[in-house]
């Protein structure tokens, strides 16, 4: 305690070091690595090594670019979905609810309790063939008689915005439940009409909650691939779907691991863009 | 007319809660099934045997044993990590600051499978066995993050006379923070805590990259999918998630607690609006 006295100015970084340290080692390390890797030629077999093959990266991008474009259309679908299915629905809650607020915010969060690989297998019985869903949607004849929601893009879209869901809600409803009721009230006392208070007042506050829950959603969305594995079939692969099989099955490192830095790079740069527009403060809090 | 559309918002609120809890319905409604065949898909006739023998399945109840002494491992060492980080980074000037905060929200706003694929290189090319260690490791990496910013934001709010009246009454730096600082953070880090050890029992994308021949929850439910999963799936699936909303709403029941005897103390020192002014005789 005494040393500590004397070298106040060392607080700090003793704080510091050791999860620094552990982010560092094993956040900092391994990127640095997955670069090294995606630099290198060879095979499993053969062995790899590293002489600057910038070609792993014009090849995954040849290769796997319909792949790169499904996964940030998904991810942006699922993303405009979450929000549009969130928003009615934490503003009620946020304005309307009351004494059942927390309740209601537990019943938001409750699907992030079921493992998400089971959650995910939920769907698998919901969409099913024989299930309810599509017995349904073919009665109405939205689908024809041997039309199926699974293995489509419709199930891997849908199961996406369900597991995301609510990453988006919650920034949401934290950014709507701070708005003073009384900015409202003097919106209205200027002759706004609802619709008007609403545009011009609630969503410009809710803003920030739209650029978290936006950012929440989407970075995840864009790099799954389970939903994509389950719900769908190859024709739906994403990005995620490519890097996993190439690590874990085909051994095929370097391209994997340029695929998955040229997602990281592209998921940053769009941060970049988002944070300009939004001011940092804002994002790292 | 004015009644549609004073119930629109609330049938909507409605409409999406359903969307919200059918997969969770699902899942404990089919731990109840009996199915005939391999495929739990559709419901054949209720029975309690899946519970009662909810480690029927070979691997099962060894891998809910490793996914929980991961999880409780992992949110040891990531909250005392995230803790001391968010107190360096709230109270303390440090040049480097930026760069700190930089470094503990790039691994959120990084996708899961990134960061798997980036440790699983690390590994191999470091040579590292993967396996129960190299889980660990993974899971305290994208734990702390999310433990930091969970501190973070009630250690801005903390009120520092708390801890100048421990001082003037002669506690040192030491002894304050032991007897007043942590208690009073206690709150905070037992919901970090408790989210660190929900992200990492339902971690599967990085675990997956990582885990060797170690097999976790989720990732016997991976390797089960791929032929049947077992209705004892949807059992221990349904335990967690009937643990966790019991955990959830005993938390909210003492916040309510605290906050209504919070509100009904007097104020410790009642202080007097205006000082009452003698007018000169």
């Amino acid at each position: 305690m005494n040393f500590l006295h004397r070298h106040k100015g060392l607080t700090p970084y003793l704080l510091l070091v050791p999860g620094i340290a552990w982010l560092a080692l094993f956040f900092l390390a391994p990127l640095g690595f997955l670069g090294y890797q995606s630099l290198q030629t060879g095979t499993f077999d053969t062995g790899y090594t590293f002489d600057w093959a910038f070609s792993n990266y014009w090849d995954a991008i040849r290769d796997y670019h319909e792949q790169f474009v499904r996964s940030f259309v998904y991810a942006g679908i699922a993303t405009i979905l979450a929000l549009l299915v969130s928003y009615p629905l934490v503003y009620w809650i946020a304005f309307r609810a009351g004494r059942w607020k927390n309740v209601c915010l537990i019943l938001i969060v409750a699907p992030l309790f079921v493992t998400y690989l089971v959650r995910t297998l939920a769907w698998l019985n919901i969409l099913a063939d024989e299930g309810p869903v599509v017995g349904f949607l073919r009665d109405i004849h939205v689908l024809g008689p041997d039309g199926r929601l699974l293995a489509t893009s419709v199930a891997v879209v849908a199961g996406i915005t369900y597991n995301f869901l609510p990453f988006m809600a919650l920034p949401l409803y934290v950014s709507l439940e701070q708005i003073d009721a009384r900015v409202l009230e003097a919106a209205e006392d200027l002759y706004a009409s609802k619709r008007q208070a609403f545009l011009r007042v609630t969503l410009p506050l809710s803003a920030p909650g739209i650029v978290a829950g936006t950012l929440l959603t989407f970075i995840p969305a864009a790099g799954d691939f389970i939903n994509a594995q389950l719900l769908g079939t190859p024709k739906q692969y994403m990005v995620g779907n490519v890097i996993q099989s190439k690590f874990l099955d085909v051994l095929d490192y370097p391209s994997a691991a340029a695929l998955s830095f040229i997602l990281m790079a592209l998921i940053l740069v769009g941060l970049i863009v988002y944070a300009r527009a939004v001011g940092t403060e804002r994002l790292t809090g | 007319m004015r009644w549609v559309k004073r119930h629109l918002l609330p049938a909507y609120a409605l409409l999406a809660f359903c969307y919200l809890l059918l997969p969770i319905a699902v899942v404990i409604l089919f731990s109840f099934n009996a199915p005939s065949g391999r495929y739990n898909y559709v419901w054949e006739g209720f029975t309690l045997d899946n519970w009662i023998n909810w480690d029927a399945p070979p691997g099962i109840q060894s891998a809910v044993v490793k996914s929980l002494e991961i999880g409780v491992l992992s949110t040891i060492v990531a909250t005392v990590l995230g803790t001391l980080l968010a107190l360096a980074i709230v109270r303390h000037q440090f040049r480097g600051r930026g760069a700190t905060n930089m470094l503990i929200f790039l691994p959120m706003s990084t996708p899961e499978i990134v960061l798997g694929a980036s440790l699983l290189t690390l590994f191999l090319n470091r040579q590292i066995v993967t396996g129960f260690g190299t889980i660990f490791i993974a899971h305290v990496m994208f734990i702390v993050s999310y433990v930091v910013v969970t501190v973070k934001a009630r250690l801005i709010d903390f009120d520092r006379h708390l801890e100048e009246a421990a001082m003037d009454l002669g506690a040192n730096e030491w002894v304050t923070f032991r007897k007043v600082t942590l208690p009073l953070l206690a709150p905070a880090i037992l919901s970090a805590a408790l989210l660190g050890f929900a992200l990492s029992i339902d971690d599967f994308v990085i675990t997956y990259f990582v885990s060797g021949p170690t097999q976790t929850f989720p990732l016997f439910v991976w390797g089960a999918a791929r032929v049947a999963v077992p209705p004892q799936v949807n059992v221990v699936a349904s335990a967690i998630f009937l643990i966790a909303v019991l955990i959830m709403v005993a938390n909210v029941l003492w916040g309510l607690r605290a906050r209504r005897a919070r509100e009904s103390m007097p104020a410790a020192v009642p202080l007097p609006e205006t000082l009452p002014r003698t007018e000169p005789a």
